[in-house]
């Protein structure tokens, strides 16, 4: 049992919002000089910065692979990004998210293209409340689409669970805290295939078919939001007038 | 056979622009019956070929491209230079001391120094060895002078325009030198500072807007005003 | 151990010009050989932090964010609160920063921030105990470079700075031996504002606040640290070159003054004496 009432009677959580809301999304492409591709993320109060250099020479020159690039995947959480401030040595936490992360990142990538080369993708969480591994892909998708690295699509990823009973979408940290399950989820649409899935708490099978399908919905409202983002920066740019 | 995209559209990684029986040209894939494109970039439709023009780059080294490199490595029978792409390339000895070449009597650094700026001819690449450049060819070798800009390397055929016309008219009204790059660098050589910080500036324009129409014509007109301003300060 | 470093790749063309140009007294972007570039502070980034700011100056970014929290006090000063600064420099933000521990960049970016705010004695730290030689405050500073354009010790100084003086720490009381979190808020009170300046060495020209291209060209630096009545609280060269004695006190009295201006960019009223 949750220690608060995570949805009221109406069907409002505590962040004001129905079961299958998302968080307010802000998407900033392009906002880093050094690195190829980047991206600045904001979904409810995440903060996540991602970046990709590459492809380049693989280093130390020993892991590079004969015939495709590797990827090199770095989740990590600034120390000030959660309530009790995080040494900033990696966690087991950010080892295995930093795998699951790669994983769900290496079938979009034509990495065949590029043997022996090596592929950086760096994700840092500035602000951290729930679902920072699904905001960190969703971003990291965005910047190696930016960084001009011949993907097969783009990936979307979106965690929903149970709260207060509820199958909801989009858990914030409270919820994720005090909820009963939690389930992330990425989709590569142009693949038809997840390639990020992971679950924990307690479900009935059912209840996680329908937490697995609301995430999917969850997935393409940010595939939108992905694409839009992207074509947006290219859009803006003004005409240099002559000072007449 | 369908297409859904328009010519000159901005498309983004894994948009479908047409199914059927097309020819792939550059940034795009097959995947069942639908092709799609690899990169954000402009669609370019040529009869029933399909391609992508990349907004945003980096340099893969092709055979015969012309790049401006950077030394970055000094060995007994090579240097390693950076050309801006994920794979270094490798100038070999005998490209500035000839067949004649002694690892045992010639020092490298006797040529060429790390720091130093090429500008070299790609010889041979296939990805399963790094680049082999030359400078066996009227044009190349070491530069002395000038200064070196960098872009995205997917803009660049925008910067020499159609037939060179682009490069024409920057060279004509600033009177640069201006060597292009395959990978991404501009070498500029002018009389003077006003005119190469004039060049710079023009080259960083035509980057930012290379995806819109009528340019040539805005850098021209660009180019005079920017040049009448200057000279009234002169005066 | 300390090893010497990769030279980071710079053309001798781009070196020659940057060299050329100060001698002719002028700098790549045409900035003058003492201006800082643009500067933009924005606080309260992070919520979750008790304090924070990003600091973009030029196309550098660097975020810090402070943390108060309660622990153990150091046994030589069982009546303090205790102080720490950490600086990462994130792979993200430059393709020479490989991940992995601090190295000894990122050490002695930590070190010197750290030395500016305590040896100036910008907080009093004997009002962050709860119980001696028991419970005290942490102060946690930690610094994070997101893009390396250039003078990531003015920025990271700057950023450490401006997140402090916007700090607002929960109360704690102690409660059967316990520390307890209240839900009172009080805002952090600096007695001073130290600013830290830093310029390239290049032969015998200084160049307040390096850009990248401006650092791989010299590869040598020297910061102060220094507070409003330019009093000095920290000096630090780093590199391989060497500074003759006056050109350091030519450095000296131009950071006194342009340490003003950016303390005027954290504090545009004036009241920078102190509130404590």
């Amino acid at each position: 049992m949750s220690k608060h009432i995570l949805i009221d009677e109406n069907g409002i959580r505590t962040d004001n919002r129905r079961v299958d809301e998302l968080r307010p999304i802000k998407i900033e492409v392009g906002m880093l000089a050094n690195a190829n591709g980047s991206v600045y993320f904001e979904q409810g109060k995440c903060r996540i910065l991602a970046a990709v250099y590459g492809p380049h020479e693989a280093h130390p020159r020993h892991l590079a692979l004969p015939d495709r690039a590797i990827l090199r995947c770095r989740y990590h959480m600034a120390p000030f990004s959660v309530t009790e401030r995080k040494n900033p040595a990696p966690s087991r936490r950010e080892i295995e998210l930093s795998k699951v992360i790669r994983e769900a990142l290496e079938p979009l990538v034509m990495c065949e293209l590029f043997p022996r080369t090596m592929i950086d993708v760096f994700i840092e969480i500035l602000q951290a409340d729930g679902g920072t591994r699904c905001a960190g892909l969703t971003a990291a998708s965005l910047a190696l689409a930016d960084a001009g690295i011949p993907l097969r699509g783009l990936v979307s990823a979106c965690a929903a669970g149970k709260v207060d009973g509820k199958i909801v979408l989009d858990l914030n940290d409270t919820e994720d805290k005090e909820g009963e399950a939690d389930v992330p989820v990425a989709f590569i649409p142009q693949l038809n295939v997840f390639s990020l899935l992971q679950m924990d708490g307690l479900m009935t099978v059912d209840e996680y078919k329908g937490a697995l399908s609301l995430a999917l919905e969850g997935c393409r409202k940010l595939y939108d939001m992905q694409i839009e983002a992207l074509k947006k920066k290219y859009l803006e740019t003004k005409v240099e007038e002559n000072n007449q | 056979m369908s297409k859904f995209v328009e010519d000159r559209q901005i498309v983004v990684p894994g948009e479908v622009l047409a199914e059927g029986e097309y020819r792939l040209g550059e940034n795009v894939y097959r995947n069942g019956n639908r092709i799609l494109s690899t990169m954000v970039g402009l669609t370019r439709i040529d009869g029933d070929k399909l391609s992508v023009i990349a907004l945003h780059g980096f340099y893969m080294p092709m055979n015969d491209d012309i790049v401006i490199g950077i030394i970055d490595d000094v060995g007994l029978t090579h240097w390693m230079v950076d050309i801006n792409a994920p794979y270094p390339g490798i100038l070999r000895a005998s490209e500035t001391f000839g067949r004649g070449f002694d690892p045992t009597r010639h020092d490298l650094l006797d040529e060429l120094k790390i720091g130093d700026v090429v500008i070299a001819k790609v010889f041979s690449f296939d990805r399963t060895q790094d680049p082999v450049l030359t400078l066996k060819e009227n044009g190349l070798g070491k530069i002395k002078d000038g200064v070196v800009v960098s872009l995205t390397p997917s803009k660049i055929p925008r910067l020499i325009g159609k037939k060179g016309s682009m490069l024409n008219i920057i060279q004509q009204k600033t009177g640069c030198q201006i060597i292009v790059g395959q990978n991404g660098r501009v070498l500029a050589r002018c009389g003077d500072k006003t005119m190469e910080d004039l060049a710079i500036k023009i080259i960083k324009v035509i980057e930012r807007e290379a995806h819109t129409s009528g340019l040539t014509n805005r850098v021209s007109r660009l180019l005079e005003s920017e040049i009448e301003q200057r000279e009234v300060g002169k005066r | 151990m300390s090893t010497t470093p990769q030279r980071s790749i710079i053309s001798k063309i781009l070196q020659e010009d940057i060299k050329k140009l100060a001698n002719e007294g002028e700098r790549v972007d045409g900035r003058a050989f003492d201006d800082y570039r643009k500067i933009k502070i924005t606080t309260g980034f992070v919520e979750k932090a008790e304090g924070s700011a990003l600091v973009e100056l030029g196309s550098t970014r660097v975020l810090a964010g402070v943390k108060v929290e309660t622990g153990f006090p150091f046994p030589d000063t069982p009546d303090e609160g205790v102080l720490s600064v950490t600086a990462e420099l994130l792979p993200l933000a430059s393709e020479t920063f490989e991940p992995g521990p601090p190295n000894e960049n990122a050490i002695a970016l930590a070190r010197f921030v750290d030395r500016g705010i305590r040896e100036s004695k910008s907080i009093d730290m004997k009002q962050f105990c709860l119980e001696p030689g028991k419970r005290v405050y942490m102060i946690m500073i930690d610094v994070c470079v997101l893009d390396h354009g250039g003078d990531l010790i003015d920025a990271s100084a700057l950023a450490a700075l401006a997140a402090l003086s916007t700090t607002k720490y929960p109360v704690y009381n102690m409660v059967d031996g316990q520390a307890v979190k209240t839900a009172e808020l009080k805002p952090m009170l600096l007695r001073e504002y130290p600013i830290a300046t830093t310029f390239a060495i290049l032969d015998d020209k200084l160049l307040l606040d390096p850009s990248i291209q401006e650092e791989r060209a010299t590869g040598t630096f020297i910061s102060f640290i220094s507070l409003e009545d330019e009093r000095i609280c920290a000096v630090q060269k780093n590199g391989l070159v060497t500074i003759t004695e006056s050109m350091l006190f030519e450095a000296i009295r131009i950071s006194g003054e342009k340490s003003k201006e950016l303390r005027r960019l954290l504090f545009p009223r004036g009241d920078v004496g102190g509130q404590g």
